[in-house]
């Protein structure tokens, strides 16, 4: 019999369960423990229109304080979980409370990874994954201030793109030879490429950041290559990694995230995780996976929480992804890794195109740049297992759902 | 504050005050309206927050928007007066509004 169930970290993940708990009927004690002092909130408009003022912080909020008193989840917010004892159940805690639990759900995310390069800590260079993260980064970027943006990925692209929204000067500086080169195929990369350059955004590829130099604060970031970017803020963008430090010292296993099994299991049977902290089975794909994903946060973490509710649930989902940048809304499916052949449908200077990718003639993802029906297609072709015609596939005259 | 009107498949209703400028979406959830789920926060990337906007309010909420069109491709049986809620915003014109809540979201 479950009567205690401690969650810890109070992102997507967390504030799901929560939902799920109490909405499949778990009347016992449910705690939430997060070292960040807000409300759970959606951390997609951190680096978009929060970050650019259009959205008010209270409209990130996935629930107001009402919900949380009316169906009695106890926040203990603003406070980090020091130690976990499995042997014991009990959760030790920086303000000295011990908690002990039937169930334990670790929603811990991913953390920023840092630059270690000399000035990597001087005052005016920024992280963006929290929300305290956002009020100097938004306090920096006043017009005509330049900033300078480490990292092409999507925090990173996203930045600057608000960034020049709000009247910067913007340089972007990626190391490797082209944009989000990680997620996308290179064509998506070269159109975000050129969509960013028309914006008046001065994108770099193919250079390495040697260091940053400023006397007080930031004022200079130098390339490998001797180049010097002036620079009032510095916003770095160059990856996560999963939030696993709880669970290791626990002795919990972990490897590129804490080690899952398809009912969202950790290596301790009374220890659930979900989220970006995971490393989990993706029966779709045959192998394991770490994903950065609102969707796979929620998915996983409700199939978490029925779990420990005793109603047995795999959590299998295809994974997607959004990014939204400028008046562009890039949507993807699946999981790239495999392919064999790529197919372009559309021209990406129609501003609205898709990338396929298969594995013979199956269709394992699709990135969508302005195209919505592909996307929506796609999910269910390749949850389906679908396979394609190459040539109704290539054949813009049909749809992605016909070309079977 | 405009008055929004939710009604679930079984017909239950529930009126809620939806201040203005804010989304049927963001009302729905914050009320916890069952049925629309909204996963990715309003950013016309998910369509799980789709609903029916009654007859006789179509014409002032509007037709699809061409990325909301696209969405619909994969949602649980669209009909000729479906929306995603995150794309309906509040205004004082909309007092009154009625929506009715799919059975199912997503595809």
């Amino acid at each position: 019999m479950v009567s205690s169930i401690v969650i810890i970290g109070g992102g997507q993940a967390g504030a799901q369960a929560i939902d799920t708990l109490r909405r499949e009927g778990f009347t016992g004690r449910l705690v939430l423990v997060c070292d960040e002092p807000e409300l759970p909130y959606q951390r997609p408009p951190l680096s978009k229109k929060f970050l650019s003022a259009e959205l008010a912080a209270d409209r990130l909020l996935f629930r107001h304080r009402t919900f949380y008193d009316e169906h009695r989840v106890e926040l203990m917010l603003g406070v980090k979980a020091e130690r976990l004892d499995t042997s014991r159940r009990r959760v030790h805690l920086s303000d000295g409370v011990t908690l002990t639990y039937d169930k334990l759900l670790l929603c811990l995310g991913a953390v920023a990874r840092r630059i270690t390069c000399e000035g990597a800590d001087l005052v005016g260079v920024h992280y963006l994954r929290n929300l305290a993260d956002v009020a100097p980064i938004r306090a920096a970027f006043k017009p005509g201030a330049r900033a300078v943006v480490i990292g092409g990925g999507y925090i990173g692209l996203e930045s600057a793109a608000t960034a020049r929204k709000m009247g910067c000067e913007v340089t972007v500086l990626e190391m490797a030879d082209r944009v989000m080169n990680r997620v996308v195929a290179p064509c998506v990369s070269q159109y975000f490429a050129q969509e960013h350059r028309s914006h008046g955004i001065n994108l770099q590829c193919d250079v390495r950041v040697a260091g940053i130099e400023g006397r007080h604060r930031v004022e200079h970031v130098v390339c490998a290559d001797g180049t010097r970017h002036p620079a009032d803020v510095v916003i770095v963008g160059v990856g996560a990694i999963a939030n696993t430090e709880l669970a290791e010292k626990a002795g919990l296993r972990s490897d590129n995230g804490i080690w899952v099994d398809e009912y969202c299991r950790t290596s301790d049977a009374d220890v659930y995780a979900a989220g970006d902290c995971t490393n989990h089975p993706s029966l779709r794909y045959g192998r394991r996976v770490r994903l950065e994903s609102v969707d796979n946060a929620f998915e996983q973490s409700k199939a978490a929480a029925l779990n420990i509710l005793g109603r047995a649930t795999v959590h299998d989902r295809v994974p997607w992804f959004w990014s939204d940048q400028y008046d562009n809304k890039m949507l993807i499916v699946g999981l790239t890794q495999d392919h064999d052949s790529q197919v372009v449908r559309g021209d990406p200077q129609a501003r609205s195109f898709s990338v396929c990718y298969l594995k013979g003639h199956e269709l394992l993802a699709v990135e969508a740049i302005n195209h919505s029906k592909d996307y929506m297609a796609a999910r269910k072709l390749i949850a389906d297992r679908a396979v394609m015609d190459p040539a109704r596939l290539a054949d813009l005259n049909v749809a992605l759902k016909d070309a079977v | 504050m405009a008055k929004i009107i939710f009604i679930q498949p079984d017909g239950a209703r529930r009126e809620i005050d939806a201040p203005i400028g804010t989304t049927v979406m963001e009302t729905a959830v914050q009320n916890q309206v069952h049925g629309i789920v909204a996963l990715c926060g309003g950013a016309c990337a998910c369509a799980t927050c789709h609903v029916y906007v009654g007859e006789a309010w179509l014409a002032k909420v509007g037709p699809r928007e061409e990325m909301e069109e696209g969405m619909m491709e994969a949602a649980w049986e669209p009909r000729e007066n479906s929306r995603l809620s995150c794309q309906i915003h509040v205004t004082a014109e909309l007092d009154g509004l009625q929506v009715t809540v799919p059975a199912q979201q997503g595809g």
